[in-house]
C-alpha cells in the first residue's frame, strides 16, 4: 500500500469509528435483544408479537397516518415547488428562506407550539371563542397528529421536488410547446415524469420519519392515540422490556427497508436527493 | 419569386431597459433558406424567439401567411424549432420523441409509425428508434431534433444555432445535410448563427445584424463581395478596410496613391472607407508593376494559400495568395478596379446603425 492510499484510509478513521460506535453496535444490540428473551435464549416471540391486536393496531394507524401526511405533503409541496421554479432568483431565495427558517428551530419546540395553539383553551380556540365560532376539538385526535407531521416534514418534500424541477431544461419545455403541447399536456407529459425522482425522494424523506415518530403523536395525540413509535418507546422507557421494544423495531425497520428499496428502484440516478 | 410568407413589421423588444431589437423590418419568402447572422447580443436569437412565439415584441407585429400571429402562443403556430442544445425529451425513446407532436395532434398510430420511419430515414438514423437520447452522440441528437420538428410538416423550420455544439468536421457534414433536407422538404428554413462560413455555405439570403439593427440583407455573394459598411465587411470574412479619399467617380485615393475603381456617385474629394478582400490583393516582385511598394512582414502557411501581411504606405495589408513571398521581400501591390468596394464613412457608430436601418 502506498502513502496516498494509507492517508486516505487514515482520514476515514473517525467516520468509521463513528459508524461503528453509534450505528453498527446499536444495530447489533437491537437485533440481539429483538431475537432473545429475558433469559438470553433465542426466540421469535418479540417479533411475532406485532400480530397482537394492540400492536397491529398501532402499526396500522402509524402506516395510515404517515401515508395521509405524505400525500398531503405531496399535494402541498408540488405546486409550491413549481411556483418557486418559475420565480426569479431574488424572489425565490426569499421564499426558500421563509420555508427553511422554521427548520432552524428545534423540532420539539415547534411541535409544542402546536400543542399550545390547538389546546382546548389554546390560542386558536380563544380566537374562535372571541369570534363566537364553535371551538375546534382536534387536539389528542389523529387529525392533530397528521397536522403535526405535515407541518414538520413539508420542507423535506418541497426541497427534493424543487431540486428536480429546477433541473429541467427550459428549452425542453419550450420544445414541447413548440411541438403543439398546451400547458396541461406539457405538465403531464414532460414536467411530471421528469420530476419523479424528486417526488420519490420527497416521499421517502417524509414517510419514514412520519412512520417512526413518537414525539408528534405523544405531544399532539395525548395518550389516546398510540402509534407504533409510541409503543416501542414505552417498552423501552416505562415497561423496561428492551426485548419486545427491539423486536417491534425490527418489524418497523422492515417497512423502512421496503420503502428505501422502492425509492432506489424509481430514483436510479439519485437525482432527487438533495442532502 | 416566391410569395412572402412571414413579414416582421416594426418589431422592437427590450429586456430590462436594454434595447435588443429596434424597429426591425424583415420579410421572408416561401421556400427560402434565410440566415440571421451576427455576433452574440445582436438580436438574432430574440428575432427567432419572437417568430417561435417564446417572446412577445414590445411593438410591431408578426404576419404569417397573411395572418397576424403576434399574440399566438407557440403551440398554435405552424412552425417548429430546432434548439441549440437539441432539447430532446430525456425520458422518452427516440421514437417517442419524434412522435410527440403527432400524438398531441391526435394522429393515428399507423400514420405516426410511417412518419417515424420516414423521418429516421431522412436524417440517416434508421434503426435508432428504440434508443434513449443520451445514448446518441451530439450530431445524432441534433438530427433527431430535426426529425422531431419536420414530422409535423411545418411551413417553416426555425433553427437556433443548431450546429453550435458540434465539432468542426461534423458541423461541415451537417451543413450539407441541412441543405439536402431543405431541398427535399421544400419548406422555409430560418437559421440563426454567428458563424459566417455556415451562413455563406447554406443560405439563399443572409441578414447581417448588429446591436439590434439589420446591417445588410442580401445573397451570400452580395454580402461578401459588396458589403454595405465596415461592420459587414469585417464580420464576413477577412478584409482590409482602409480610410480613403474619393477623388472623383471611378477614382479613389488609397494611402496617397490613386486607384481606378468602378463605383460612382460618392462625390468629389469625399472621405470614404474602402474594402479590399485579402485574396484580391495582387502581389508582385516586379516593383514597377504595382501601384504601392511594400515589405512582407508576416508569412503563415494556411494550406490552400499563404497568408501574408505587407507593410505599405503606413498600412498593414492582409494578403491571401497561392504564391509565397518570404518575410522581408520587397513587393508591389495592385488591386483590380472591380475588387475595390467603396463605402460611405459613418459619422459615428450609433448613427451608422440607425442610418442603415432606414
Amino acid at each position: 500500500m502506498n502513502n496516498a492510499q494509507l492517508k486516505k484510509k487514515l482520514l476515514g478513521t473517525p467516520y468509521f469509528l463513528w459508524s461503528l460506535i453509534f450505528i453498527l453496535i446499536p444495530l447489533g444490540m437491537v437485533f440481539y435483544y429483538g431475537l432473545t428473551d429475558r433469559s438470553g435464549a433465542f426466540t421469535l416471540n418479540n417479533i411475532i408479537s406485532i400480530t397482537t391486536a394492540e400492536h397491529a393496531k398501532a402499526l396500522w394507524l402509524a402506516l395510515l397516518l404517515s401515508l395521509i401526511a405524505t400525500v398531503l405533503c405531496l399535494l402541498l409541496a408540488y405546486p409550491l415547488a413549481m411556483i418557486l421554479c418559475n420565480m426569479g432568483v431574488n424572489q425565490h431565495s426569499f421564499i426558500v428562506l421563509i420555508f427553511i427558517l422554521p427548520m432552524w428551530m428545534n423540532f420539539l419546540l415547534r411541535t409544542m407550539a402546536w400543542q399550545t395553539l390547538l389546546e382546548k383553551t389554546g390560542v386558536i380556540n380563544s380566537i374562535l371563542n372571541f369570534l363566537h365560532l364553535p371551538a375546534l376539538r382536534i387536539i389528542n385526535t389523529p387529525y392533530a397528529i397528521v397536522l403535526g407531521m405535515v407541518y414538520n416534514f413539508l420542507p423535506f418534500m418541497v426541497l427534493p421536488i424543487y431540486n428536480a424541477l429546477s433541473k429541467i431544461d427550459r428549452s425542453i419545455i419550450h420544445a414541447a410547446k413548440d411541438l403543439g403541447a398546451n400547458n396541461i399536456q406539457v405538465f403531464f407529459k414532460i414536467t411530471l415524469p421528469l420530476s419523479v425522482p424528486g417526488i420519490i425522494s420527497g416521499i421517502t424523506m417524509v414517510f419514514i420519519p412520519a412512520l417512526t415518530t413518537f414525539v408528534i403523536s405523544k405531544l399532539l395525540g395525548g395518550s389516546k392515540v398510540l402509534l407504533i413509535g409510541n409503543v416501542i418507546e414505552e417498552e423501552f422507557t416505562q415497561a423496561s422490556n428492551w426485548h419486545l421494544g427491539s423486536g417491534l423495531s425490527i418489524v418497523l425497520m422492515l417497512f423502512i427497508i421496503v420503502n428505501m428499496v422502492l425509492s432506489a428502484i424509481f430514483d436510479k440516478d439519485g437525482e432527487g436527493s438533495f442532502l | 419569386m416566391n410569395k412572402v410568407l412571414i413579414d416582421l413589421k416594426n418589431i422592437s423588444k427590450s429586456f430590462d431597459d436594454q434595447l435588443v431589437l429596434d424597429d426591425l423590418n424583415l420579410y421572408i419568402r416561401e421556400n427560402e433558406f434565410l440566415t440571421l447572422l451576427g455576433p452574440s447580443g445582436c438580436g438574432k436569437t430574440t428575432t427567432l424567439r419572437i417568430l417561435g412565439g417564446f417572446e412577445t415584441p414590445d411593438t410591431g407585429c408578426v404576419i404569417f401567411d397573411d395572418k397576424d400571429i403576434t399574440k399566438l402562443p407557440p403551440n398554435k403556430r405552424q412552425l417548429n424549432t430546432v434548439f441549440q442544445r437539441y432539447a430532446l425529451f430525456p425520458h422518452m425513446t427516440i421514437e417517442e420523441n419524434i412522435a410527440f407532436g403527432l400524438k398531441i395532434k391526435g394522429k393515428s398510430k399507423s400514420y405516426i409509425d410511417d412518419k417515424i420511419k420516414y423521418a429516421l430515414k431522412l436524417v440517416n438514423l434508421d434503426g435508432y428508434g428504440h434508443r434513449m437520447p443520451d445514448s446518441l452522440s451530439g450530431g445524432q441528437q441534433q438530427r433527431i431534433a430535426i426529425a422531431r420538428a419536420i414530422v409535423n410538416e411545418p411551413k417553416v423550420l426555425l433553427l437556433d444555432e443548431p450546429l453550435g455544439a458540434l465539432d468542426l468536421k461534423l458541423r461541415q457534414d451537417m451543413q450539407y445535410e441541412l441543405i439536402r433536407l431543405k431541398n427535399e422538404l421544400g419548406i422555409t428554413f430560418i437559421y440563426v448563427t454567428h458563424d459566417q462560413e455556415e451562413a455563406l455555405t447554406m443560405s439563399d439570403t443572409i441578414v447581417v445584424m448588429n446591436q439590434g439593427y439589420i446591417q445588410q440583407i442580401g445573397s451570400p455573394e452580395k454580402i461578401y463581395n459588396e458589403p454595405e459598411n465596415a461592420f459587414v465587411a469585417d464580420f464576413i470574412g477577412d478584409s482590409n478596410i482602409i480610410s480613403s479619399l474619393m477623388v472623383e467617380d471611378k477614382l479613389v485615393n488609397i494611402l496617397g496613391v490613386n486607384f481606378p475603381c468602378v463605383d460612382t456617385g460618392f462625390g468629389h474629394h469625399k472621405p470614404v472607407d474602402v474594402v479590399i478582400r485579402p485574396e484580391d490583393v495582387v502581389l508582385s516582385t516586379d516593383l514597377e508593376k504595382g501601384r504601392i511598394k511594400g515589405v512582407v512582414s508576416h508569412l503563415i502557411f494556411k494550406g490552400v494559400h499563404y497568408e501574408m501581411e505587407v507593410m505599405a504606405n503606413g498600412f498593414e495589408w492582409l494578403v491571401h495568395s497561392t504564391g509565397m513571398f518570404p518575410v522581408g521581400c520587397e513587393v508591389s501591390i495592385d488591386v483590380d478596379p472591380f475588387n475595390i468596394q467603396i463605402m460611405n464613412k459613418p459619422a459615428s457608430e450609433d448613427e451608422e446603425a440607425v442610418k442603415l436601418d432606414e
